[in-house]
């Protein structure tokens, strides 16, 4: 299907009336089912309107992003806060960015976001890791981010190189789509190697438990720093055009500046990294886009400091391994509460826990609870940490007794303590 | 036991999806409750497995790492001829079928196992996911086998192998069984760290070790897997 250009655009007054009439209806009465969801407080509307619109018109989604420059953002962990670095980064180019900002990130998420936005020429989505290579045919992204792969809800997802591959074979059959792909996971690379047009970054790899053999041929990988290889067949690690370097970004042209963000860790070090990569291909440089991608504080109540009886709680979100990893890595001193919950959205399957090496919490103050506590509980013993049992985020503030306290959840749990807090959180 | 006891876990860089570790955590620390000495050995699979192992631990994997920790195993040898001079083998999932004669490959061709125990794994047409409740063989003496599965396996048992347990809720082996053991190797589907919710499944091996009754562990050490397995066997009889 043949883009429309510049000029073409400009002259038709709005996207929305482009649309064939039964894709119009479809966007509006989605849209307005959505703000009906938000006013029943429901939720935040951005599913049931996609949903609706989709039962109307099925191509909706591909009829929505028709002429926009299209970004998917996806990987195991990431996604949320790079799709917000992303569209903070490209707000240099003074133009809408229409975003699932909230984490709806299936076809009736993206729908939405489109279609509450009908005139913005840009659009910067977060997808589900299974739906790449639907979402990539339907949109006909411009630029596609890997983040990475690892782990998580074993019970529902595909086992990941299965869905490397996908991605893979996705990749591989649209060759005007820009990859961005984390060169320091190899699964990703795998995915990525077959893509005709790639921008590699070393954003790191913290967690390594999921990459120890070739995607290619199953040899185990040697690993020297940063590099890795296989000794088995030709797989490596690509060149990389963009760094993350400690606390530094490393640009295309060699030169290093701190990214000084607001966000914690390394991990939101290595998105940011991948947000300006993407700026790059927008022809937005790292001095227009850094400083609006530093200044992003909270994302969608991930980090967010909330003021509870005296007592500063941030949320931190951990919905697998890696994210513990990467969550424990952020924590201030203090008391700790971790919640566990086990619902659909979480994997119903806790087996993960034993995955993360939670021995560096030995000697802190720390509280459990959430549904699958006791589960939580057992893991934490066999790592010889000490810990006390509550029955909610209250009971923790108030046996704390201190002035902060820190909070490691997943999904559901996590959304059960916001909604504790308050939307405001 | 007035020895250190060696604890193998073979091959984490290619058995080890969801959990694993917690086999080898919940081994140590039952025994070190019990004031045995414990030595781990995380051998990977450029390495040697080492022949002097008492429990050699087996974890899932997906299709890839299968077919080549069963290669890699073949051509070191070290596990079979562990298994021969009596050594115990625990086996999970992935792990399980490739202690087998035979599992199915990535479109299902059949691949050569290690022949430990008397069991041929194939593809089923449905993938085995959820909470499985199984009531083991009598003469084991062992609790009810709470645990998670996932898996798309099928195994079918030789006259030299007894199934592990009768499955109550769940698939297990497809038969309505669950799990095989032949001598000191045993093999099941309940997946990841298994025996986290069967303390009792960790004291057979054990005891296999140390060829006699274990001494019992501290009652308050025992409380919270006590609730974890209450919790879990009433939230699936439900």
């Amino acid at each position: 299907m043949s883009t429309s250009s510049p000029r073409q655009r400009q002259a038709r007054p709005s996207r929305r009336y482009r649309l064939p009439l039964r894709a119009r209806l479809a966007a509006t009465v989605g849209g307005a089912a959505g703000r009906a969801s938000r006013l029943a407080g429901r939720g935040d509307g951005s599913v049931i309107g996609g949903v609706i619109g989709l039962r109307l018109q099925p191509d909706l989604l591909s009829l929505l992003a028709e002429g926009r420059q299209v970004v998917l953002v996806t990987g195991t962990n990431g996604k949320t806060t790079t799709t917000r670095l992303i569209s903070a980064a490209l707000g240099a180019l003074g133009q809408q960015v229409a975003s699932n900002a909230f984490g709806a990130n299936m076809e009736a998420g993206l729908v939405s976001a489109l279609a509450r936005a009908p005139d913005a020429t840009i659009a910067v989505l977060e997808v589900d890791e299974k739906y790449i290579p639907s979402m990539l045919a339907a949109t006909r992204a411009r630029v596609v981010v890997l983040l990475n792969l690892s782990r998580d809800q074993m019970d529902r997802a595909a086992e990941i190189w299965l869905l490397a591959r996908r991605w893979r074979v996705a990749l591989a059959a649209a060759p005007n789509c820009r990859v961005i792909a984390n060169a320091d996971d190899p699964l990703v690379a795998w995915a990525a190697g077959e893509a005709k047009q790639v921008t590699w970054v070393a954003a790191g790899q913290r967690w390594h438990d999921d990459s120890w053999c070739c995607p290619r041929c199953g040899s185990h990988l040697r690993r020297d720093g940063d590099d890795w290889y296989c000794r088995e067949c030709s797989n490596r690690r690509p060149p990389v055009r963009w760094m993350l370097a400690d606390e530094q970004v490393i640009d295309p042209a060699g030169r290093s500046r701190p990214l000084n963000l607001v966000l914690p860790g390394r991990a939101n070090r290595s998105n940011a990294v991948m947000a300006l990569a993407v700026a790059e291909v927008f022809g937005v440089s790292v001095s227009q886009a850094l400083p609006a991608v530093a200044q992003v504080k909270s994302v969608a109540g991930r980090y967010t400091q909330v003021m509870r009886k005296g007592c500063a709680v941030r949320l931190l979100l951990a919905k697998n391994p890696a994210g513990w990893l990467e969550a424990l890595d952020v924590l201030e001193p203090g008391p700790v509460l971790l919640a566990v919950n086990a619902q659909g959205p979480d994997g119903r399957d806790t087996s993960w826990l034993w995955d993360v090496d939670y021995r560096r919490l030995r000697g802190r103050t720390v509280f459990v609870t959430g549904e699958r506590g006791v589960d939580l509980a057992v893991r934490l013993e066999a790592d010889e940490v000490m810990f006390r049992i509550v029955g909610s985020v209250d009971e923790a503030i108030d046996l704390a007794r201190g002035p902060s306290l820190e909070v490691i959840a997943n999904y559901t749990a996590f959304q059960q303590i916001r909604a504790v807090l308050g939307r405001t959180a | 036991m007035d020895r250190t006891l060696r604890l193998v876990w073979i091959y984490p860089d290619l058995l080890s999806t969801y959990g694993d570790r917690g086999n080898l955590l919940v081994l140590a620390r039952r025994a070190q409750l019990r004031g045995i000495t414990v030595e781990i050995a995380q051998v990977n699979s450029d390495q040697r497995v080492p022949a002097d192992g008492d429990i050699y631990l087996l974890g899932g994997g997906e299709d890839l790492p299968q077919i080549l920790a069963a290669k890699r195993l073949h051509g070191d040898g070290g596990l079979a001829a562990a298994a021969d001079r009596g050594a115990v083998v625990f086996a999970v999932c992935a792990g399980y079928q490739i202690i087998g004669a035979e599992f199915g490959g990535v479109d299902g061709e059949p691949v050569k196992g290690l022949g430990l125990l008397d069991i041929r794994s194939g593809r089923g047409d449905l993938r085995g996911v959820g909470e499985i409740l199984a009531d083991v063989d009598p003469a084991l003496g062992v609790e009810r086998l709470t645990g998670f599965e996932n898996h798309q396996g099928v195994t079918r048992r030789g006259p030299d192998v007894k199934p592990l347990a009768t499955v109550l809720t769940g698939v297990g082996n497809g038969d309505g069984t669950e799990g095989a053991y032949a001598g000191h190797v045993l093999g099941t589907y309940l997946h990841g760290p298994a025996l986290v919710r069967n303390p009792g499944l960790a004291d057979l091996l054990l005891g296999w070790v140390t060829g006699g009754p274990l001494p019992a562990i501290d009652p308050r050490q025992e409380e919270l897997v006590a609730d974890l397995r209450a919790e879990r066997l009433t939230a699936v009889q439900r």
